[in-house]
């Protein structure tokens, strides 16, 4: 067998820096032009995903690739392209595409409105070794094969064990004819593991995903152990769960993953790009009641290694802790540099995008709903009958504030107490109405990693939450 | 070299060169590069208007022990090509040897003539001026519709090849565009609501818009007077649209590596076996007409080519990749993507009554509009990414319909449809009206009985 060369990276180009003096003669041309402002997006990436199965290795998946993304603003509208090709023929064909888009033309003149780009604001400094310091593929399909393994070990009826990885590096440069000239190193990087458990008819499917930002050890530190026993003890569990029975009732939502309620049903509604669209029922409701007074919820990037934690936006900016609600009141929005421009609300360091391909958007990095008074155990046992759901499944949300969520792992509560485990629900409402009806707030607040797909692309993002208690929701069932 | 197209003769000069100064002896190459423009709008103003060129090749070598490596990247350059080369030889180090894949025996066989004209793009403004059009079109059409807060005009010019180092060379370029319109309507003390529509076509003057404005007004408008639903079991009748969604959900039932992989509810030994009633057939045909952005080859170059999956209700074929095929001791089906483990995945699903009649065709004339029994129309299923358990059988999903009862019809609130693929196609009643064609498949109406709805009456 061929011996593995150090890293599959070793031949990456040294910075996007020096692209930064062509840079500025394509912000000069866009602002000669006659448009208002011209924002390049740079990126260099290097993903690495792995798949085992069982014992096994099965899918190695490097990937590599460069990009930049040109916008150009004229009044409220904005015209974007895309190219992997970063010669300067390439990058003024893409800004004369979206010069176009808005009836503008290069006229050859430098513009007197163009300042140059201001000092670089380097918030990669001590980043540039991340890649090499994370681990190399024979690390990390150990520890990977140690996760499937573990599985074995501590499952049973498993018909499939599954563990994936993945290593997303990304280098970023965005320079914009305001003088915005910021650059950035991130590391992104997820693992997961899966089980099919079969008995006769039962079957149960469950996961876990792990994930964090800007930590190259992290799966050095992954406590493999750990997640292998609560993935076995969830599908164990669930195997032999009966079908939950349809109707309204209250429902406690455990912490962690269960986040993912909120980022649905509320923070894509207080995004701009929803304002902007008249698609969310609170654009008006700045100052108001939109939820239970038990609710404070907040978006920030800089809670250290969570998934969604970022240095600087990917319009250069640095990002804030937003108070979204405070004890039930609407506080503010999530805005990116279009969303300030169309809609006013001032922009958050939120403006995101999961590659090159796609224009920044205002959406969520962290998403929290606050730590209440209460214990887990308060919540459940003010419930008469209802569903307390320890591990959620994805959701969505629809144009008119419609959400739903499918629970991966539920049980019954009834009198005070978890009794038997149930399948197959899904949470379903809509956003203005079950917000008021979050009324207990436990005291254990955790995060979880996710991922988040919306107008610019799919991006890392944390949800989380303590014990929440819905005091009346639709569960979906047989 | 230039990014726009590709030059296949190049890249083929460019890897024999390349792999031979890294001593490979074995490679395959799958590339592709497009030219997008897209627009959309919002109240009669440009909202954004995109444009991208994008390339990608994904490079598999085989080392001198025969294991496979990858490496995917969007630098078609010389130097990119290098990389890719070197980074898939470091990856095939760490090949599995139990499933190693191979070149496709049909990688160099004749392909299916297939007549799909190329169009030129219209310019940005063009389409700019159409959407526009579309959407003072849609917002005219009601009161209640106030905005059309998802919509979007686009085209695309694609190219994609197939080459390996046993001399496959396969190359295809392709325009399509699309439209989708979904507007959104609110009425005084009401809730909002919504409805949309899309069309597909391999050009942007092909495109049906006047067609794609009526049904996304008559969907919006239909849904304005609604009700909720009491929880219980119904027959349902899924549209085309949304058993397409359902089938294409639960398609791991067919697929060949779900199989070996142990994650589909199909077994080895499940061909020629009873999956649904008998007079249901299943077909998967890539080159449908109706299928908008298909693809002469698969991921490993093997044609394309019309698949029966279910026939009379017995399940007859799996698809498959080469590697799949190989373990079956079948030929390839030609619905292979490109990696060391390879995926395998439909194309277009063909959906409709036995053609023989030797099953039975099931109920005959069925008329939502004369059923005596209450009847539940699911127009369109969501969140089909949270609510299905493919490997379990299970969904339970949010979906926009209408209950039908004594011939009238009101739209339903908030509901989910629960449920079991196994039991869903066991249980079919029958199938109403012609097949549609789709952007998904070609299907008719169909009628299922003892659905699990839950509403919020």
């Amino acid at each position: 067998m061929k011996t593995p060369v150090a890293t599959l990276t070793s031949t990456i180009p040294s910075s996007l820096l020096e692209c930064s003096t062509r840079l500025e003669s394509l912000l000069a041309a866009g602002r000669g032009a006659g448009a208002d402002l011209v924002e390049v997006f740079l990126e260099r990436t290097d993903h690495l995903g792995l798949l085992a199965e069982q014992d096994t290795l099965t899918s190695v998946s490097p990937a590599f690739g460069i990009g930049a993304g040109i916008r150009v603003f004229l009044g409220s509208r904005d015209g974007f392209v895309s190219t992997n090709d970063l010669s300067d023929a390439a990058l003024f064909s893409a800004l004369d595409q979206a010069l176009g888009m808005l009836g503008l033309q290069r006229n050859g003149a430098a513009s007197p409105r163009f300042e140059g780009l201001q000092p670089l604001r380097d918030y990669a400094g001590d980043k540039g070794d991340w890649l090499q310091r994370c681990p190399l593929l024979q690390e990390a399909s150990s520890r990977l094969l140690e996760g499937t393994d573990l599985l074995q070990r501590h499952g049973r009826h498993l018909q499939v064990r599954r563990g994936s990885y993945a290593r997303d590096w990304q280098e970023v440069l965005v320079a914009a004819s305001d003088g915005t000239h910021s650059h950035d190193i991130r590391l992104h990087q997820s693992l997961g593991l899966n089980v099919l458990a079969a008995d006769g008819d039962h079957r149960a499917s469950l996961g876990r995903r792990y994930g964090t930002t800007d930590q190259p050890d992290e799966l050095r530190l992954w406590d493999a152990d750990a997640a292998a026993r609560d993935v076995c003890d969830s599908a164990g569990t669930m195997l032999y769960a009966d079908y939950v029975e349809a109707g309204q009732m209250p429902a406690v939502l455990a912490n962690r993953f269960g986040g993912v309620i909120f980022h649905e049903a509320c923070g894509h509604l207080l995004e701009t790009t929803q304002v902007e669209r008249g698609t969310t029922p609170f654009a008006e409701q700045g100052g108001q009641p939109i939820a239970h007074q038990a609710v404070t919820a907040i978006d920030e990037g800089l809670s250290s290694g969570a998934f969604g934690s970022l240095s600087m936006d990917d319009e250069g900016m640095e990002p804030q802790r937003t108070v979204l609600i405070e004890n039930g009141v609407l506080q503010g929005f999530l805005s990116d540099r279009a969303g300030e421009l169309r809609t006013g609300h001032p922009r958050t360091g939120s403006g995101r995008r999961q590659n090159h391909g796609f224009a920044a958007a205002s959406r969520m990095r962290n998403t929290y709903i606050a730590a209440g008074p209460h214990s887990p155990d308060q919540l459940i046992a003010s419930v008469d009958r209802g569903l307390y759901c320890k591990s959620m499944g994805g959701g969505s949300v629809g144009p008119t504030g419609q959400f739903n969520f499918a629970v991966e792992e539920g049980y019954l509560i009834e009198n005070g107490a978890l009794t038997r485990p149930v399948k197959g629900a899904t949470l379903i409402g809509e956003a203005k109405e079950v917000m008021p009806r979050i009324s207990m707030c436990a005291n254990d607040l955790e995060l979880a990693a996710g991922f988040c797909g919306s107008v610019s692309g799919s991006i890392f993002v944390t949800v989380g939450q303590p014990h929440i208690k819905v005091d009346s929701i639709t569960v979906g069932g047989r | 070299m230039a990014l726009s197209t590709l030059n296949a003769d190049q890249l083929r000069g460019d890897l024999e060169r390349l792999a031979r100064e890294q001593g490979i002896s074995q490679w395959d190459l799958g590339a592709s590069c497009s030219t997008d423009t897209s627009v959309q709008v919002d109240r009669g103003e440009a909202k954004q208007m995109k444009g991208a060129q994008r390339s990608a090749i994904t490079v598999r070598v085989w080392n001198s022990d025969g294991l496979v490596g990858i490496t995917s990247t969007s630098d078609l350059s010389e130097s990119g090509l290098a990389r890719a080369l070197g980074g898939a030889l470091d990856a095939s180090a760490y090949g599995n040897a139990a499933d190693t894949p191979a070149f496709s025996p049909l990688a160099t066989a004749p392909l299916q003539p297939r007549e799909q004209r190329l169009h030129d793009p219209q310019t940005i403004l063009q389409l700019l001026d159409t959407l526009k059009d579309a959407e003072q079109q849609l917002l005219s059409r009601h009161g209640a519709i106030n905005t059309v807060p998802y919509n979007g005009l686009a085209q695309r010019s694609s190219e994609r090849l197939y080459l390996n180092s046993a001399g496959a060379n396969r190359h295809e370029a392709l325009t399509t565009a699309s439209l989708y319109l979904y507007a959104r309507a609110e009425e005084a003390g009401r809730k909002p609501r919504s409805g949309g529509a899309v069309r597909l076509a391999h050009g942007a003057a092909e495109l049906d818009i006047a067609g794609c404005i009526d049904e996304a007004a008559e969907r919006t408008i239909s849904h304005l007077d609604y009700a909720p639903i009491t929880t219980g079991h119904y027959t349902c009748v899924f549209s085309p649209e949304a058993f397409l969604d359902l089938i294409g959900a639960f398609s791991s039932l067919f697929n060949a590596r779900a199989v070996l992989d142990g994650v589909s509810l199909s077994y080895r030994e499940s061909i020629g076996q009873k999956l649904a009633v008998p007079f249901l057939n299943i077909h998967d045909n890539g080159l449908h007409p109706g299928n908008i952005g298909a693809s002469s080859f698969d991921g490993e170059g093997t044609p394309t080519a019309r698949l029966s999956l279910v026939e009379g209700g017995v399940l007859r074929h799996f698809l498959h990749s080469e590697a799949t095929a190989r373990a079956f001791g079948v030929s390839p089906t030609g619905h292979a993507g490109m990696g060391a483990k390879v995926s395998v995945g439909p194309d277009y699903f063909e959906v409709g009554p036995a053609g023989d009649g030797a099953g039975g065709c099931g109920q005959l004339g069925l008329d939502l509009n004369r059923s005596s029994e209450p009847i539940v129309l699911i127009d369109s299923l969501s969140a089909l990414h949270a609510g299905v358990k493919a490997s379990q059988g299970a969904f339970s999903l949010p979906f926009d319909g209408w209950l039908i009862q004594g011939g009238e019809r009101r739209s339903v609130e908030a509901a989910t449809v629960a449920g079991d693929i196994r039991t869903v196609l066991n249980n079919l009643v029958g199938f109403e009206g012609q097949p549609r064609v789709t952007p998904d498949g070609v299907c008719p109406h169909v009628w299922v009985q003892g659905l699990s709805i839950t509403g919020e009456a």
